[in-house]
C-alpha cells in the first residue's frame, strides 16, 4: 500500500560527512555495481562508450563550489542518494502501491513488478533520487542495500550498504537513526548533521554532516618587524631624499 | 519540466472531451438517435483518445490495470478510478439516448460531474507536487476546468457559455502566469536549502555527477524554448481564447466560424499545455545548478 506506515521505532539511513567526503565517486561506482548483480532490474546503461552515453545510477556525487563572504571558496563534494524520508512523498503519489516505506525499518523500496513506469514517484522526490531506467521501463532508488545489510550469507563486516563499506574516506555511516544511542545518531547530534531541503516537508531519515570550519594560521613572522615599509612622511635625511626623488622628472609622489 | 507529446495530447483532448461529456451528461443538448450517437462518439473520441495517448509515456502499460488500486492517497490512481466511473456512467446515459431515446436524467448528471471529477483529479495530479512550485496554487485545478468545460461549451454550441468562460479562463491563465512566474524563488528552496551549505557562503555548482545527462536532467530540467515564453504566452492568449470568442460572436456562416474557432482554440491549449510543462521548473535542477 502507498498509505506511510505509522513512523517506526527504527529508521535505518545513512550519516554522509561533507567534511571527509573527497569526491572519488568510489561509492557510485560500487552502488552500481552491487545494484546491478542483485536487487531487482539491473541498472543499465544506454550507449555508454557512444557519443552520448547515460545511465541510471541510485547515487551520484555532486560538486559545489561555497564562496563565503570573506576569504578563499571551498570545493565540496555531495553524494546524494535516497534519504528514505519519513513523510516520503514519492510513496503517496504511487498509483499502483509499487512504492512503499517498510514499516519494520523505514526503508522506502519499489516494488518492480507492480511499478507501471509512470515516474509520478520521480517528480515528487525533491531530491532526484529516483531514476526510471530506460531499458526495463521500471522505477530504480536506493535500497540501502536491504539485501546486504540483512543477509546472513556474508561475512559481518559486509553487511552494510555497499556505499558505506567501500568508501575510503570514512565519509558514509551506516545505522539506526531511530535509535538516540547508536552511533550514527551520536555523530550527528555532536557534528549538528542536517536535512537537505528542510522545507519541503518531506523529513529525511539520511543527514548530512556539514564541513568543519577551515583551519586558519596565526600570523607568526619574526620577521616581520624588520621588514616594515619605511614610513612615507619620514623626517631628515630620509625625509629629504623623498622629497628630492619626488621632484625629480617623472617620480613617484 | 519536459513537455512530453503524449501527456500534452492527453490533458488537451481528454480536457474536451470530459468537458462535452459534462455538458452532455448535464442536458445542455439532448440529441437522439444517430445524432446522440455521433455527439457521443465525437466526447469518446478525445476522452478517451487522450487516455490512451497518456499511456504512451509509461514503461509498463500492461499493468495499467494496477493503478486503480491506491486511490486512497494517489491522485493518479483517483483520476483512473474517476475516467473509468464517468465513462460507463456517460455510456449508460449515452445508450439510454440512442437505442431509446430516453434522458435517463440522473444517471446523466452523476455521470456529467463525475467527468469534471476527472478532470479535476488530472489537475491535482500537477497541484499536489510540492516540488514544482508553479504548479502548486489553486489556479492548476481552476486552469483545467475553466478550460475543460469551456471547451466542452464550444464543441456543444453553446456560443454565449464558451465565450464568457473564454474570458474567464483568459484573465485566469494570465493571473496564472504572472503570478506563477515568482513562486519558485517564494517557496524558499534554494542551491543553499538543497546543499545545507549557506552557513558557509554563496553556493554555486562546480562539477555536474557526471559527464552526460541522465533521466533526471531529461525530464527535470527543460531550459530549450523558454527564452520564447513570452512571446508563446501571447499567441496561447490569442488562439485558445480571443480568436474562438470572436469566431463565435461573428455572424453564422455556416460551419466554417464554429470550426475555425474549435480549431484556434485546440491550437491554442496544445500551446498552453507545451508552457504549463515547459515553463515548470523542479526543485531537483538545483543540485545541478539549473532551473
Amino acid at each position: 500500500m502507498t498509505q506511510l506506515p505509522p513512523p517506526s521505532a527504527k529508521k535505518l539511513g545513512l550519516v554522509i560527512d561533507l567534511d571527509t567526503c573527497v569526491g572519488c565517486h568510489a561509492c557510485v561506482v560500487s552502488c552500481k555495481g552491487w545494484n546491478t548483480e542483485n536487487y531487482g532490474a539491473p541498472l543499465s546503461d544506454q550507449q555508454a562508450y557512444g557519443a552520448d552515453p547515460s545511465g541510471t545510477f541510485l547515487n551520484r556525487v555532486h560538486s559545489f563550489e561555497v564562496q563565503p563572504e570573506q576569504g578563499a571558496a571551498q570545493l565540496i563534494h555531495f553524494p546524494k542518494s535516497c534519504l528514505h524520508c519519513e513523510d516520503a512523498p514519492c510513496v503517496t503519489v504511487c498509483p499502483t502501491g509499487a512504492s512503499y516505506k517498510r514499516s519494520e525499518d523505514g526503508i522506502v523500496l519499489v516494488n518492480e513488478s507492480d511499478c507501471i513506469g509512470c515516474g509520478l514517484c520521480a517528480w515528487a522526490c525533491p531530491y532526484g533520487a529516483r531514476e526510471l531506467d530506460a531499458k526495463e521501463g521500471v522505477m530504480k532508488k536506493c535500497t540501502l542495500c536491504v539485501d546486504r545489510i540483512y543477509n546472513e550469507n556474508l561475512p559481518e563486516e559486509d553487511r552494510q550498504p555497499a556505499c558505506v563499506r567501500t568508501c575510503p574516506s570514512g565519509a558514509r555511516h551506516f545505522g539506526d537513526l531511530g535509535d538516540e544511542d547508536s552511533d550514527v545518531s551520536k555523530l550527528v547530534a555532536e557534528r549538528g548533521g542536517f536535512d537537505l531541503m528542510p522545507e519541503q516537508g518531506t523529513k529525511p531519515v539520511n543527514k548530512y554532516l556539514p564541513p568543519r570550519p577551515k583551519d586558519e594560521m596565526p600570523e607568526f613572522d619574526i620577521l616581520a618587524p624588520y621588514l616594515e615599509p619605511i614610513a612615507s612622511d619620514g623626517k631628515g635625511f630620509v625625509g629629504w631624499l623623498d622629497k628630492a626623488l619626488s621632484s625629480l622628472p617623472g617620480g613617484a609622489k | 519540466m519536459h513537455p512530453a507529446t503524449s501527456v500534452i495530447l492527453f490533458n488537451t483532448f481528454s480536457g474536451l472531451g470530459f468537458g462535452l461529456l459534462f455538458w452532455l451528461g448535464m442536458g445542455a443538448l439532448v440529441p437522439t438517435g444517430m445524432s446522440a450517437f455521433i455527439w457521443f462518439a465525437i466526447a469518446y473520441l478525445f476522452a478517451v483518445g487522450g487516455l490512451i495517448a497518456s499511456t504512451f509515456h509509461l514503461g509498463h502499460p500492461e499493468r495499467a490495470i494496477k493503478a486503480f488500486s491506491q486511490w486512497k492517497t494517489s491522485w493518479l490512481s483517483r483520476e483512473g478510478v474517476c475516467a473509468v466511473f464517468a465513462l460507463i456512467a456517460t455510456a449508460i446515459y449515452g445508450a439510454g439516448l440512442v437505442f431509446a431515446g430516453t434522458q435517463l436524467t440522473l444517471i446523466g448528471i452523476v455521470g456529467g460531474l463525475a467527468s469534471l471529477g476527472v478532470v479535476f483529479t488530472t489537475s491535482m495530479i500537477y497541484a499536489q507536487m510540492k516540488t514544482v512550485p508553479r504548479w502548486r496554487h489553486w489556479t492548476t485545478p481552476a486552469m483545467y476546468l475553466t478550460l475543460s468545460i469551456g471547451g466542452g461549451a464550444l464543441l456543444s454550441g453553446q456560443v454565449g457559455i464558451a465565450s464568457v468562460l473564454f474570458i474567464i479562463g483568459g484573465a485566469l491563465q494570465i493571473f496564472a502566469w504572472v503570478s506563477g512566474d515568482g513562486r519558485f524563488s517564494a517557496s524558499g528552496t534554494t542551491m543553499e536549502s538543497a546543499t545545507g551549505l549557506g552557513h558557509i557562503g554563496k553556493v554555486r555548482a562546480f562539477e555536474p555527477p557526471h559527464t552526460g545527462t541522465n533521466y533526471l536532467m531529461r525530464e527535470f530540467i527543460h531550459q530549450v524554448g523558454r527564452k520564447h515564453a513570452q512571446q508563446l504566452r501571447i499567441i496561447t492568449i490569442g488562439l485558445a481564447f480571443v480568436l474562438p470568442v470572436i469566431f463565435m460572436l461573428l455572424p453564422a456562416g455556416g460551419h466554417i466560424f464554429p470550426a475555425l474557432a474549435v480549431l484556434s482554440h485546440v491550437a491554442g491549449v496544445l500551446t498552453l499545455r507545451w508552457l504549463f510543462f515547459a515553463q515548470a521548473e523542479h526543485v531537483v535542477g538545483l543540485y545541478y545548478g539549473k532551473r
